[in-house]
């Protein structure tokens, strides 16, 4: 039996359900997937191709002109193996986003637990992460890099971004739908947030002297720092702070609920006012 | 006595309207900013923060559905028809009361949710299909039902924006009616499509009900809901008015006239039905010559009267005044020669001729165009109205079927005198 009651304040996410509704999930991801790569002439290279070209202008930028400090690493490894994780979170964060607002139809004709629309968003960057990879290997096999045993955490700190992008994702879709000029002030909280994020340079410089309190703090207190340094150590094979992967870690567990359960809170209204 | 399906207790809904009085929706970040950042000089001065107002689109509507029973909900429009389906199929929450289901619930509050046109006919089975609550599973065990319903084996493979719209169509009722849950929940999906697809659509519903589901089905077509459900509901601003056997909740409906209204009149601009082009000031149907208040029979020429404001300096428009049963068939569409209008009201009047109509309840829409190229206005149900029967010289007092009942010249008489085999 179904009870169809008002409700108003905070609701627990409902993972039963969702787990209920999981061909949904893997129905909507794949249709968003498909459409993409139906879309373009590249099809699923796009998803290779731009971190590549990302690598290569900073590459250029960053590696050869400004001589960013890699701690010995080749920037361009150094560069993708950061950006590969960034463009997986960039990507899922902004496209589940704008999910919600671009899916008026579904909610406003079917019921189905709502958390899927963004959820399938970041699954289907998923895809995108995992093209990527290829690219990754073919970049440690050319510096050849050796594999070690690092990498068998990647997968568990890629479980981690994932849970971040799902939080962010699941809110901002959220206040997308009560604020619609939102939708402008995410690319803009994107860009920022990856100069905030050591992908493109490191963030603790070995032996070099703290330049800045502020920023320093800026780059800890980011969830994404320890993440993605991590990611990039496992990788390329050097030392992992555990410290601050503790910390990412945390705040990955804590996003994750603070953003479902806020889409939980304000969901019925989706429907009313989209 | 078993229990019922679908039992509701004291449901009601509560939207806010906002000043404009349309439903209020989504906010701008920039606007709630700039609400705060003003909210203390607001308080200063003593106003209050929000002005909104209120509005039940339904208020304590209590009634159950047996299992296996076939439920209509009539109304006119506005009267929480479509608010209530999408209560059941738990689209949105109420605000008050509540309801009990039992069984599994599928809706269908439209035809093709979620399609994509790039993706194939095949790709769209499967994902309208999942949208609609089937598991894999099922859409696999169904999937050569549903292309053989909608006839479109050949194009499985080509994208659905390749489609003809008909054939999209075809395609993502084909899914529907395979759907089949306990409890199906049906808002006016017939209302689009052509003839023959509302009868396969119709046809697919009786199975349904023979087969033994609960029904709930929400429409405008009062043919269909008599000859589908065993029972009604007629709602009237929100509330139960009626809730009973089918026939005596449809003669009900039709007898109250509450479907009925010759005349509406919008006395300010800004309230008025309409856009920033184009706003209704009056609308009205009369016999030729004479008031509202007076009965139109089948008989009696009628004007029917559009008074509009131009909100342009000068515009050319062409009226555009479409005629429906109150059963939602299309009776005619006749369309004005263009007319230039300055700013300021003007008015549009359509004479339809005695003896052109059947007995029936009608209601008016208009639409008009700008400079023959766009529509800039388009409204349904501005004005209803009845036709009554009058008495004939003919032995013959039952309905008259057919959609007019125009007056034509017969001739009828001995052929001469020639007779066969004479």
């Amino acid at each position: 039996m179904t009870l169809i009651r008002p409700q108003t304040g905070w609701q627990a996410i409902g993972f039963q359900e969702l787990w209920k509704y999981r061909e949904l999930l893997y129905f909507l991801t794949w249709r968003d997937v498909k459409v993409r790569y139906k879309q373009t002439v590249l099809g699923a290279a796009w998803a290779v191709l731009q971190p590549a070209l990302m690598m290569l202008v900073f590459s250029i930028f960053f590696g050869r002109l400004a001589k960013v400090d890699t701690g010995g690493l080749p920037y361009p490894l150094f560069v993708f193996a950061g950006l590969l994780p960034w463009t997986f979170f960039a990507t899922a964060v902004s496209n589940a986003g704008n999910s919600v607002v671009g899916s008026e139809r579904l909610i406003t004709k079917v019921y189905f637990p709502r958390l899927i629309i963004p959820f399938a968003s970041v699954a289907a960057a998923v895809f995108d992460l995992l093209v990527a990879f290829s690219m990754l290997a073919v970049l440690m096999l050319w510096y050849r890099v050796p594999a070690t045993w690092g990498l068998l955490i990647a997968p568990g700190l890629l479980t981690l971004l994932l849970l971040t992008a799902l939080g962010g994702g699941a809110l901002l879709a959220a206040l997308n739908v009560a604020y619609r000029d939102f939708r402008y002030v995410i690319p803009f909280l994107v860009q920022l947030w990856m100069f905030a994020t050591p992908t493109i340079y490191m963030h603790i410089a070995a032996g070099a002297e703290r330049s800045s309190i502020v920023s320093d703090w800026l780059l800890y207190a980011n969830p994404l720092t320890g993440l993605i340094a991590a990611f990039r150590a496992s990788v390329l094979g050097t030392p992992v702070s555990l410290a601050a992967l503790a910390w990412s870690a945390g705040a990955a567990v804590v996003m994750f609920a603070v953003g479902c359960l806020y889409f939980r809170r304000v969901e019925d209204s989706f429907a009313d006012i989209i | 006595m078993p229990q019922p399906a679908i039992s509701i207790r004291n449901l009601g809904k509560r939207y806010r309207l906002s000043h404009s009085g349309q439903r209020a929706g989504y906010r701008t970040l920039r606007e709630s900013l700039s609400r705060a950042a003003t909210a203390p000089l607001r308080r200063l001065r003593g106003q209050r923060g929000e002005t909104s107002e209120e509005f039940w689109a339904l208020e304590n509507v209590s009634f159950d559905v047996r299992p296996t029973e076939v439920l209509g909900v009539i109304g006119r429009n506005g009267a929480g028809k479509s608010t209530l389906l999408k209560i059941l199929s738990r689209i949105t929450k109420p605000t008050a009361g509540e309801v009990a289901l039992r069984g599994r619930v599928g809706s269908l509050l439209e035809v093709g949710t979620g399609f994509h046109p790039e993706l194939t006919g095949k790709e769209n089975i499967f994902l309208n299909g999942a949208i609609l609550g089937m598991s894999r599973r099922e859409i696999l065990d169904k999937f050569d039902a549903i292309v053989d319903f909608a006839g479109t084996e050949r194009f499985l493979d080509t994208p659905v924006k390749h489609y003809s719209s008909g054939m999209s169509m075809r395609l993502a009722f084909a899914v529907a009616a395979q759907l089949e849950p306990e409890l199906l929940l049906i808002d006016e999906v017939l209302a689009v499509g052509d003839g023959d697809f509302q009868k396969k659509c119709l046809g697919r519903m009786g199975d349904l009900a023979t087969a033994g589901r609960t029904l709930v089905f929400v429409s405008h077509n009062l043919t269909a809901v008599r000859t589908l459900c065993q029972t009604a509901v007629w709602l009237e601003r929100g509330r139960v008015k009626m809730h009973g056997h089918v026939n005596d909740v449809v003669n009900g409906y039709i007898e109250s006239a509450e479907c009925l209204a010759s005349q509406r009149v919008w006395d300010s601009v800004e309230a008025a039905p309409g856009n920033e082009l184009l706003r209704l000031h009056r609308v009205c149907v009369a016999p030729s010559g004479s008031s509202p208040a007076k009965s139109i029979s089948v008989d009696t020429p009628i004007d029917i009267d559009f008074e509009l404001w131009n909100l342009t300096s000068q515009a050319t428009l062409n009226l555009s005044l479409v005629l429906y049963s109150l059963e939602g068939t299309c009776i005619f569409n006749s369309i004005a020669p263009a007319a230039t209008v300055g700013r300021g009201l003007f008015r549009g009047r359509c004479h339809v001729p005695g003896n052109l109509l059947n007995d029936g309840v009608y209601s008016i829409r208009l639409l008009a165009a700008k400079d023959q190229a766009s529509v800039i206005f388009d409204m349904s149900d501005l004005a209803t109205f009845e036709v009554h029967d009058v008495e004939r010289p003919i032995l013959w007092f039952g309905k008259l079927v057919g959609a007019v009942r125009p007056q034509l010249d017969w001739q009828v008489g001995p052929l001469g005198t020639e007779s066969p085999r004479g």
